[in-house]
């Protein structure tokens, strides 16, 4: 194997062909199994290759962390090779990649930068590369991107889980340097954080550990600690994966960090693609990134470590969006939206219903202009077409209208589909449409009952189960929020059948959230209060004559309209409660007070409610 | 006023031929004002900001003759366009703010000339801005919409409820709610001309003068020069020159027009309420959209 595959790495496109002695131990499994293999030798290694896709397209080059091989990437490979020349390849002493002669020396910064080169040169001789690193290889890519003997090759590196060691051994200084309290506590934090460094840093036993009982129970723990799901990942080389790649840490780290270069400025547009979950690493230390890489465009993500096996999804639609700008080198066409959280919400699918105005109209434009792709689903296929028009023009990449009755099953299962088939999983849902219903319970009829829970609570459901049940499937997690009302815990006697759908509303997102927690979804339950919207303007008054309900109607949306609260408010409050997977937001002063009023003193609101309001 | 209002009347029957005298001066007043817009928008570039707008408007109208103002020029630049984060009159006045690629602006002007007022509004961007391209377009609809209810002798104040809602339907915020009183219109008029014409909050003291004349007669004869969403604008249309101003907002992004809708006591119906000019950018821009 070492002798016949090694020139240049022009050969060995053989995809049957199996890697022989030692490293031979597992095939390329799960989505690499097509890959085209090839052997490059560089620096007295031999790197194993695998190419997917054209090899005319643009190449993005994907490069794994620690303890891992180039398998950790197979999800997203698959993902990226539909439209680009996808490469991976597994680090030196990593998979099936030989490892230097002797250990020690053999894995610095600067021979990982010469395995790269001669990769890229191999599979791209001509044109430059696109780099995607995660964890360990996002560490090495940062050393790529800002050396220049790499100046040129690289079209642009997307990082995720991985500082460059320069940029963190500044941070730190800058840190104890003038250590306030906020610096210290971030200090420590990071440090805490990195327990597994300094366990590294021993002689011997990690080796021992990962050969013995901890390579074992690795997947198992994986599995349970970082939502992992199970599969053809971790392979078989894990224990010398992880025996050898502790001579990253042992060979870069103490070095680094005693003598950050003062150079380390990347040469190539940069994508920052931070988990927020992540055990290892700190956000904050990507603050001063903008200094280092000016071109940077940044994203967040709400998941732990192991992104490119529990979120490939997500990371493959970004890498593309991002290469996919760059390739085609259009200034004017910028990465991402400008609105705020456009790094959370860029390129994610976000189904909005009762779309067509009020509040769901509001947050359809909210996540427009977060750059989130936007279905918008309302009665009223006009209304929610409209909304999707101006969508598009505030910063939605694509948007569409549907016209759906929420509170039909059969309807809302083939809008499910169709959007399944036709757009993708969707990544939030937002169950906003609902009714109004004002009057006493005893003027309340069957049928104004049946109509107020099939809208506010059956609509719920629907979407729940049906949108809820395919986001779960995925297993990339999500975010469900419901409209529910201020309504849900103030009673009143002007609205018994409408509180008592939101407050269904209420409990069984708090159900559900306890449900999927597990999953990586969240769900929320918001509670506006008086919102300045069209709900007075069709909600019912039981009770009356026509022409009362009329002229209650038009009081109704005369309190509103002093109220004066604008539902653009509201869908603040919702993007928020995504970002920080809220449980129970009130939004409105009154509604925040009622809240409160509800925990501590509920005698009072139950004292209010007895009020009958004049008409 | 009250020859405004017989010259009105005077202009029935004969709109289609040739407009009365008066008139006449009405639109060659508005037609110098969106001149002078058009001049002040072509020379906008980065960096210019909004007192310099205003300036420069005020002296290229200066420069034609006009010694008098209904209100001084006023410009918004950016997201001043739909009076963002706006809760005191002072904030209408001219800014520092630069005018950068992309941001939509407004230039609002009144200019008196030869005892004529105009009072217009005209919107523009500097460069590419979608949202800016499609609040015009939709600006449309409420000029069609308040002619016709204008001409059906309906109440203001439900006319403006019928604006609000088209815009609501629109998807847009009602951004005139903004101005003082929340009107979307006002009465104008003829102006004596004074050797000093002085002004007051930016606010030409003889125009000032005549509408609180006009709101004297109005409040004893029950009705308002001022066109609010308010109990008071609970009237048909009161014959005159209205300057109808209808703006719309978008997130940030704001448009308008401004022009003169002459409401007549004519029986016909056509000839009741009708522009008092059809050739203004903003329909000039809706006709070529259409043969587009």
């Amino acid at each position: 194997m070492k002798t016949g595959r090694g020139q240049g790495g022009q050969q060995g496109r053989d995809p049957h062909r199996r890697g022989g002695g030692e490293h031979g131990r597992q095939g390329p499994g799960g989505a690499l199994a097509t890959a085209r293999e090839r052997w490059v030798r560089t620096g007295g290694v031999d790197l194993c290759v695998a190419e997917l896709g054209d090899p005319d397209r643009p190449t993005v080059i994907l490069v794994h962390g620690y303890p891992d091989s180039k398998e950790v990437w197979s999800e997203v490979a698959r993902g990226l090779a539909e439209r680009f020349h996808v490469v991976l390849y597994d680090v030196r002493g990593c998979g099936r990649s030989t490892a230097p002669r002797p250990l020690r020396g053999g894995f610095t910064l600067e021979k990982l930068t010469d395995d790269f080169l001669a990769v890229a040169d191999a599979v791209s001789p001509d044109r430059p590369v696109h780099l995607v690193g995660h964890d360990w290889g996002s560490v090495q890519g940062w050393e790529f991107a800002t050396v220049r003997r790499t100046e040129g090759r690289i079209a642009s590196f997307t990082s995720m889980s991985g500082p460059s060691l320069d940029h963190f051994g500044h941070w730190i200084k800058k840190r104890l340097a003038r250590p306030t309290p906020r610096r210290a506590a971030q200090l420590l934090g990071q440090g805490a954080k990195s327990w597994y460094v300094y366990l590294l840093h021993t002689p011997a036993l990690p080796e021992l550990a990962w050969k013995g009982p901890l390579g074992k129970r690795w997947p198992g723990i994986l599995q349970r600690v970082e939502k992992v799901p199970a599969g053809d990942y971790p392979t078989d080389s894990l224990p010398t994966d992880a025996a050898h790649g502790a001579w990253l840490y042992r060979d870069n780290i103490r070095a680094r960090l005693r003598r950050p270069r003062t150079d380390a400025y990347a040469h190539c547009p940069v994508q920052l693609i931070t988990p927020t979950g992540d055990a290892f690493l700190s956000e904050r230390l990507y603050d001063d990134l903008g200094r280092w890489a000016p071109q940077l465009v940044r994203r967040t993500l709400p998941a732990q470590h192991w992104v490119p096996r529990t979120r490939p999804d997500q990371l493959t639609a970004w890498i593309a969006e991002f290469v996919t700008a760059k390739e085609e080198g259009d200034p004017a066409k910028g990465v991402g939206a400008s609105g705020p959280y456009a790094d959370r919400f860029g390129g994610q699918l976000v189904l909005v219903t009762g779309a067509a105005g009020g509040i769901g109209r509001a947050t359809a434009f909210a996540f427009a202009e977060a750059g989130a792709r936007i279905i918008a689903v309302d009665r009223d296929a006009e209304g929610a077409a409209r909304t999707a028009d101006l969508a598009r023009l505030i910063g939605a990449p694509q948007a569409w209208g549907e016209a759906v009755d929420v509170s039909d099953e059969a309807a809302m299962e083939k809008l499910a589909d169709k959007v399944d088939t036709e757009y993708g999983t969707v990544d939030v849902l937002v169950n906003n449409a609902g009714i109004g219903l004002s009057g006493s319970f005893m003027d309340t009829t069957t049928e104004d009952w049946q109509r107020v829970l099939d809208v506010n609570l059956w609509g719920v459901i629907h979407g729940c189960r049906i949108f809820g049940k395919r986001m779960a499937d995925r297993g990339q997690g999500g975010h469900i929020v419901n409209t529910a009302s201020a309504a849900a815990y103030q009673p009143s006697r002007i609205l018994p059948a409408y509180s008592t759908s939101k407050a269904a509303v209420l409990m069984l997102s708090e159900c559900l959230r306890a449900e999927l927690a597990g999953q990586g979804i969240g769900v929320s339950a918001i509670c506006p209060g008086l919102v300045n919207t069209g709900i007075t303007g069709t909600a019912r008054f039981t009770g009356v004559s026509a022409e009362e309900e009329k002229r209650r109607r038009a009081k109704a949306a005369r309190i509103y309209g002093l109220r004066n609260y604008p539902p653009e408010k509201v869908a603040d409050a919702i993007l928020r409660a995504v970002v920080r997977n809220q449980a129970v937001v009130p939004v409105t002063p009154e509604a925040r007070g009622a809240h409160l009023l509800s925990r501590f003193t509920p005698r009072a609101l139950r004292a209010l409610a007895r009020i009958e309001p004049p008409v | 006023m009250a020859s405004g209002t017989s010259a009105t009347s005077a202009a029935t029957g004969r709109r289609t031929t040739e407009l009365s005298a008066e008139l006449t001066g009405f639109r060659e007043v508005q037609r110098l004002a969106y001149a002078c817009a058009e001049a002040v928008a072509a020379q906008l570039r980065p960096g210019v900001t909004e007192r310099a707008a205003a300036r420069m408007q005020r002296e290229w109208l200066r420069e034609r003759g006009v010694q008098d103002w209904f209100h001084l020029p006023f410009a918004w630049f950016g997201d001043r366009t739909a009076f963002v984060d706006f809760r005191v009159p002072l904030q209408f006045f001219p800014t520092n703010r630069e005018l950068e690629p992309g941001m939509p602006f407004i230039l609002d002007m009144a200019p008196v000339h030869n005892g004529f007022t105009a009072d217009i509004g005209y919107s523009g961007c500097l460069g590419l801005n979608p949202v800016h391209n499609r609040l015009l377009t939709d600006l449309e609809a409420h000029r069609e919409l308040i002619l016709r209810e204008v001409r059906e002798r309906r109440p203001l104040r439900e006319i403006y409820q019928d604006v609000d809602r088209l815009m609501v339907r629109q998807g847009y915020a009602n951004r005139h709610r903004a101005y003082p009183f929340g009107v979307i219109a006002h009465k104008v008029d003829r102006v004596r001309q004074r050797r000093w014409s002085p002004t007051l909050f930016g606010f030409g003291t003889q125009s000032l003068k005549g509408l609180a004349s006009d709101a004297l007669h109005g409040h004893r004869e029950g009705w308002s020069p001022l066109w609010s969403p308010y109990a008071f604008s609970d009237h048909p249309p009161q014959p005159g020159l209205w300057a109808v101003e209808p703006h719309l907002g978008f997130r940030g992004t704001g448009a308008k027009f401004e022009e003169i809708l002459v409401v007549t006591d004519s029986k016909d119906p056509q000839e009741s309420a009708f522009w008092l000019d059809d050739d203004l950018p903003h329909v000039r821009r809706w006709q070529e959209e259409k043969a587009a």
